[in-house]
């Protein structure tokens, strides 16, 4: 009797344990059935690279928001790196025990924080912030409303996921390694750079993927302060409109107008591809990394 | 010659000072980010901030700056957030068991079930919320409370395996062979044993995903609908907090804005006491923790 419910436990258990690679495949296969009405109608390579967007007459071309989507994303990246790295040093190379300790909770929260919230406070601080203050320094107009408004909200919400990756790499690169430099005479910071940002470059760079993904399907924040206007963006000064802002602000009306929901289904789809791709990249570099310490 | 060392010798301490201020000033950096988004959304919240706020639903115009509460918002969104946990936990526990019971750590089946949890973990809501969509016209219902709590439950199901698993998987082996030597099965070694040895951490691995639930709006904004009242049954339409904030910025009124900025302040302030709570029940429920 007890030996019969551990089998049924271990058949029950075993199929729930199939589910999440197979949601990921329900996903994929999901949105391309219901994006499928579109393909039938125009050529995949008009639908991702044509600038043309006017729903009313049956015009999808996605290029404007896959480049938004693009440089909000490396804007994000190219501050929230940089930063991150720095942090993720001071935190395990030069931070006293307490500090490491206190750090724990920020970065938890910042993760934590709801999207909407990040939004909301762009609204209020930094959207103004590069309208009346970097805009005029830079020499150009601009509302406010733009990439790079929308890259410094992503950089912030990005930190937590590039700091406790990094944070998880340099804590595997052994203490050993890091006395010997320095019993041989090297400072704390020729240290870091020759021991321990050698040894953790790997796990370094897929940090960064990981944070590149996730702020590359980042909506809420992005969305209330980037302008969603649909065109190549030219400058970091100028609105952009990112993949998902396109998806989540016109869900309302996509019903009524012919072929829209299944062109919005693309455009879920595309992101899903392109997130899932950096992301297999990310995990397969971080797995590796993982098997060379042990 | 000593000259030339003590030289060089100066400038690369000089460098680990540069590197040190430089890796000093970034930590204080990302500190000064979260203090300045608490601080902003705290103070710009206190004008609009009162009990009506939370007590009452919206009433006619209470987008154009009239009477009226979000009551609507943070009932539905712990409904939501409640039906989506409890479901995700339905989930989650079967798959970290048998990860951690029946299969061996390094198992095939094991690494690319916890592969397949990281990637899942990693697809931004918003597609989630595509798909929850798409599920939702399969099963053919309309935007309701259990379609969000599908969905949302789909959103939480990879936060909170993977948290509990992390967990599990420092439970010493000495334990699951103690537990089998006294002629447990496994499937009483998993229930008795590792879900009462892990409590603590299973409980701040709901909460983590609880949190993140609750404040997550693009997944929701094509499943739950959005109401001006509390939600009666499973099949009504229920607003959430997120969208309450978002719609509220969204309109040109002064005094609405304000009320979003209220708004963003009670949910920071639900999600602070949710993650604060993970950390005490951390350290208080481990009553049946063998050390």
């Amino acid at each position: 009797m007890r030996l019969l419910k551990d089998a049924l436990a271990r058949r029950a258990m075993a199929v729930i344990a199939a589910l999440p690679g197979l949601l990921v495949l329900f996903i994929v296969i999901g949105l391309f059935l219901r994006s499928k009405a579109i393909l039938g109608v125009e050529p995949l390579s008009r639908f991702l690279f044509s600038s043309a967007w006017s729903p009313m007459k049956g015009e999808f071309g996605l290029l404007p928001f896959i480049a938004g989507t693009m440089w909000v994303t490396l804007t994000a990246l190219a501050l929230a790196v940089p930063v991150s790295i720095l942090t993720a040093i001071y935190l395990s190379e030069y931070a006293p025990r307490w500090a490491r300790r206190a750090a724990q909770p920020v970065i938890d929260l910042l993760a934590g924080l709801p999207s909407v919230v990040y939004g909301a406070w762009g609204v209020i601080l930094v959207v103004p912030f590069v309208g009346n203050v970097l805009a005029p320094l830079a020499g150009v107009y601009s509302s406010g409303y733009s990439i790079l408004a929308g890259g410094i909200i992503l950089a912030i919400m990005t930190f937590p996921t590039i700091i406790h990756v990094t944070l998880e790499v340099f804590a595997s690169v052994p203490r050993a390694l890091r006395e010997a430099s320095l019993s041989l005479g090297a400072t704390k910071w020729e240290t870091t750079r020759h021991v321990v940002l050698r040894k953790g470059a790997q796990g370094i760079l897929a940090a960064s993927v990981l944070g590149f993904s996730r702020a590359l399907g980042e909506t809420m924040a992005v969305l209330m302060v980037v302008g969603n206007v649909p065109s190549v963006p030219r400058s970091l000064f100028d609105p952009g409109y990112p993949l998902p802002a396109l998806i989540a602000n016109n869900y309302g009306e996509m019903m009524s107008i012919p072929r829209y929901d299944a062109a919005l289904m693309m455009a879920a789809l595309v992101l899903m591809l392109i997130v899932l791709a950096f992301n297999v990249l990310a995990r397969g570099i971080l797995i590796r990394v993982e098997r060379k310490v042990r | 010659m000593n000259a030339l060392a003590a030289n060089h010798l100066g400038r690369r301490k000089r460098t680990d000072l540069v590197f040190r201020v430089l890796a000093a000033a970034s930590a204080v950096m990302v500190l000064l980010a979260l203090l300045l988004i608490l601080g902003t959304i705290l103070w710009k919240s206190v004008p609009a901030l009162s009990l009506s706020m939370l007590t009452r639903t919206p009433k006619g115009g209470f987008y154009l700056g009239r009477e009226g509460g979000i009551l609507n918002a943070i009932v539905g969104s712990v409904y939501l957030a409640l039906g989506a946990t409890a479901l995700a936990l339905l989930l989650s526990l079967p798959v970290v068991l048998y990860l951690n019971v029946y299969k061996g750590r390094t198992s095939k089946t094991a690494v690319w079930t916890r592969f397949f949890l990281d990637v899942l973990w990693g697809v931004p809501s918003i597609v989630i919320g595509a798909f929850g969509f798409v599920i939702m016209l399969a099963l053919g219902l309309r935007a309701s409370l259990l379609a969000g709590i599908l969905t949302v439950a789909l959103l939480e199901f990879p936060i909170m395996s993977r948290a509990i698993d992390e967990v599990m998987r420092l439970v010493p082996r000495e334990l699951k062979d103690a537990s089998a030597s006294l002629g447990a099965t496994r499937f009483e070694t998993a229930v008795k044993v590792l879900v009462r040895q892990t409590a603590p951490g299973i409980l701040t691995g709901v909460l983590l995903a609880m949190g993140r639930g609750i404040g997550d709006a693009a997944s929701v904004l094509f499943t739950a609908g959005f109401t001006d009242r509390v939600p009666g049954s499973l099949a009504d339409p229920a607003a959430t907090l997120p969208l309450a904030i978002f719609f509220q910025l969204g309109t040109p009124f002064p005094e609405v804005q304000e009320r979003a900025y209220a708004s963003a302040a009670i949910l920071t302030l639900i999600i602070l006491v949710i993650s604060l709570a993970a950390r005490a029940m951390n350290r208080k429920v481990n009553r049946h923790v063998v050390k």
